[in-house]
């Protein structure tokens, strides 16, 4: 009895201290992340200050990109960015919604989980790979087929014309988007799937036990009921295709004009620092505006990221 | 088991020491990384240094040097003369390099399709859109050119072979240098990016009626299809070993300062109108003056020894006269120098 009293003592001692070390220890890590975040957002913004003292806010917008002249700007990079990711979603989000449509609502039950896993391995795979694939075997068949395809089918409509117009090259917009859509697709599909798991059967039971469709269970009660949700899942995918590097650096072409056609190259911010970085001597005015290009994708990133958790937040059922 | 463990870490130890008593570390140019990692293997023996080479591009060679974290830098491009003195730098050539076009033109094979430098700065420049355009068949009266579009290619990502290339443009055209300039990068009127030596042979291979420019040796190994080039002299000459060689010893190295020579447009009816030195950055404040000896000896093997394997790996070794004033700079400016 005293020998239990004995142990009980500095072993209960001991427990508490440990539990003071770990709180402290899980803790401090939790912080240590918020202080990573905020010192990289800080650096960003002290190394882009030059490029934004010496050109204002009209790097914003500046299309021009001239090392000879150290003339730099942001708008192509922006413009390319934000051209790629929308085109990409309004490519992929179709998709993706019906591969989620198929495995909760008709696939046989023994195929939704293969399928469902090959999609999140989709998802895995290295950007990369998409790069590669994209330039050996996509943009070939983008400038043989797709492309000339495109502009004689739409050589006299008006607006179309412009939009597929100029030399079928294979690389451009339109490729980098399509490579986008393609990486994209597993992050939205998976997600959408999720979230029409979570529509309670009763519902549904409900709406098919006064004779609705398979597509009227579809669109009048899971997606009113997981509609912002979805919502989340694709500005998740949107996020993903801002900042995606590798695989657009293979097939945009990686010209800075303004593109008209989207067979024209362009450029993304992510591609353009990755680029041009190694050739950017310290203290220079282009490695000041490569930083402050990352600063910018930061910003677009976080706001989209924002956007998302708080479409994707839980909500009281 | 414990006893194992720590023998285990002498051991390692150990080696670590020997190996690090010996090794150089240099960080710069791709372009001369395959010349630098097969001299060191084959200097190791006769030398005793070990080269830690990081092929991370000229502009962060010249950022590590400056900020002493590597023994030397590496860069395609001679850094100017006050950024020489502002960083305490010496400044001296290893191996040449030529720059070359190559072209995807359905019929056309290597070595056929005449060119010269207003007609490449014209096609750089947009105004020369189309294969079958007056200015590129008055060269070629033989060749069946088609009515196609030509597709400029560049590199995406800055480069000492960019630098060469629009050096060249500006000299050949006056709207060029006006207009673009030169750079490692520089702001492209038209066509599109590809990233590295590969990419470029790969967009121009895939794209038909793509050209684009390509260092000699990456071009030569992968049998790409390459133009003729007219020289300062007039001549047409086909890209080769003979023609980078004729433009080297032609050019007046006497002349200039800190070896910083432009080699493009060489006089001479033999000369190939586009190539490059590639340079080595040495600190004329060495912290370790050991160190920088050692790099000073390993490329003094290279410059002695070293001409057989350059050759192979199609780079062109330098001229004698200029190893020898090299070795003089050496001894003049840098600590550490071999005797």
């Amino acid at each position: 009895m005293s020998a239990s009293t004995n142990t009980a003592g500095p072993s209960q001692g001991r427990r508490n201290l440990g539990d003071l070390l770990f709180a402290a220890a899980a803790g401090g890590l939790g912080w240590f992340v918020l202080l990573l975040l905020s010192a990289i957002v800080v650096s960003l913004l002290v190394g882009g200050l030059p490029s934004f003292r010496a050109f204002g806010l009209h790097f914003l917008w500046s299309t021009d990109w001239n090392p000879v002249t150290q003339r730099f700007g942001a708008g192509v990079s922006i413009f390319g960015t934000l051209v790629t990711s929308a085109l990409a979603l309004l490519l992929a989000v179709p998709i993706a919604f019906g591969i989620a449509f198929f495995l909760t609502e008709i696939a046989p039950e023994w195929m939704r989980r293969p399928v469902g896993i090959a999609i999140e391995l989709l998802a895995a795979i290295p950007s990369i790979i998409y790069g590669m694939w994209g330039f050996f075997v996509i943009v070939p068949i983008m400038g043989q087929m797709v492309m000339p395809w495109l502009s004689d089918t739409f050589a006299n409509v008006p607006l179309l014309s412009t939009l597929f117009g100029g030399a079928p090259f294979g690389t451009g917009i339109l490729t980098a988007a399509l490579i986008l859509a393609v990486m994209v697709i597993p992050f939205i599909a998976a997600t959408m799937r999720d979230v029409f798991a979570t529509v309670p059967a009763v519902y549904k039971e409900s709406a098919y036990g006064v004779g609705c469709t398979t597509w009227e269970v579809m669109r009048s009660i899971v997606i009113p009921y997981t509609h912002i949700s979805v919502m989340g899942g694709i500005m998740l995918g949107l996020g993903r295709a801002l900042g995606e590097t590798m695989a657009v650096t293979f097939v945009i072409g990686n010209a800075n004009r303004i593109a008209s056609s989207l067979f024209d190259p362009g450029n993304t911010i992510a591609s353009l620092v990755a680029l041009e970085f190694p050739e950017s001597p310290a203290g220079s005015l282009k490695l000041s505006s490569l930083l402050a290009l990352g600063f910018i994708l930061f910003v677009i990133s976080f706001i989209v990221l924002a956007v998302s958790r708080l479409l994707l937040r839980p909500r009281p059922v | 088991m414990r006893v194992a463990t720590i023998a285990a870490a002498v051991v390692l130890a150990g080696v670590a020491t020997a190996a690090q008593a010996q090794q150089i570390t240099g960080a710069g140019s791709t372009f001369a990384a395959p010349i630098y990692a097969k001299w060191a293997e084959a200097a190791q023996g006769a030398t005793g240094v070990k080269l830690n080479y990081q092929a991370i591009g000229s502009g962060a060679g010249i950022n590590q040097i400056n900020n002493r974290t590597v023994d030397f830098g590496a860069s395609d491009m001679p850094v100017p003369a006050d950024q020489l003195a502002q960083h305490k730098l010496m400044q001296f050539p290893t191996v040449i390099g030529g720059v070359v076009m190559i072209i995807n033109v359905p019929g056309v094979k290597s070595d056929e399709m005449k060119l010269t430098g207003p007609v490449l700065a014209d096609i750089y420049l947009g105004k020369i859109t189309k294969w079958n355009d007056p200015a590129i068949a008055a060269l070629n009266p033989g060749l069946k050119l088609p009515a196609l579009a030509i597709a400029p290619v560049h590199r995406a990502d800055g480069s000492g072979t960019t630098f060469v290339f629009t050096d060249y443009l500006g000299m050949q055209s006056p709207e060029w240098k006006s207009k673009v300039g030169s750079s490692t990068s520089v702001s492209w009127p038209v066509g599109s990016g590809a990233k590295g030596s590969d990419g470029v042979a790969g967009t121009v291979k895939q794209v038909r009626g793509g050209i684009g420019y390509d260092e000699s040796a990456y071009a030569a190994e992968n049998h790409l299809t390459t133009t003729l080039l007219k020289n300062k002299a007039g001549k047409f000459v086909a890209p080769a070993m003979q023609t980078y060689e004729a433009a080297a010893a032609n050019a007046d190295w006497s002349k200039v300062k800190n070896f910083a020579i432009d080699l493009n447009d060489q006089p001479g009816a033999e000369s190939w109108p586009i190539e490059s030195a590639t340079f080595v950055l040495l600190p004329t404040d060495p912290k370790d003056a050991a160190q920088s000896g050692r790099v000073m000896r390993f490329f003094n093997w290279g410059f002695e020894h070293g001409s057989d394997i350059a050759k192979q790996l199609l780079y062109i070794p330098l001229p004698d006269s200029v190893h020898q004033a090299i070795r003089g700079a050496w001894k003049a400016d840098v600590p550490g120098a071999p005797k």
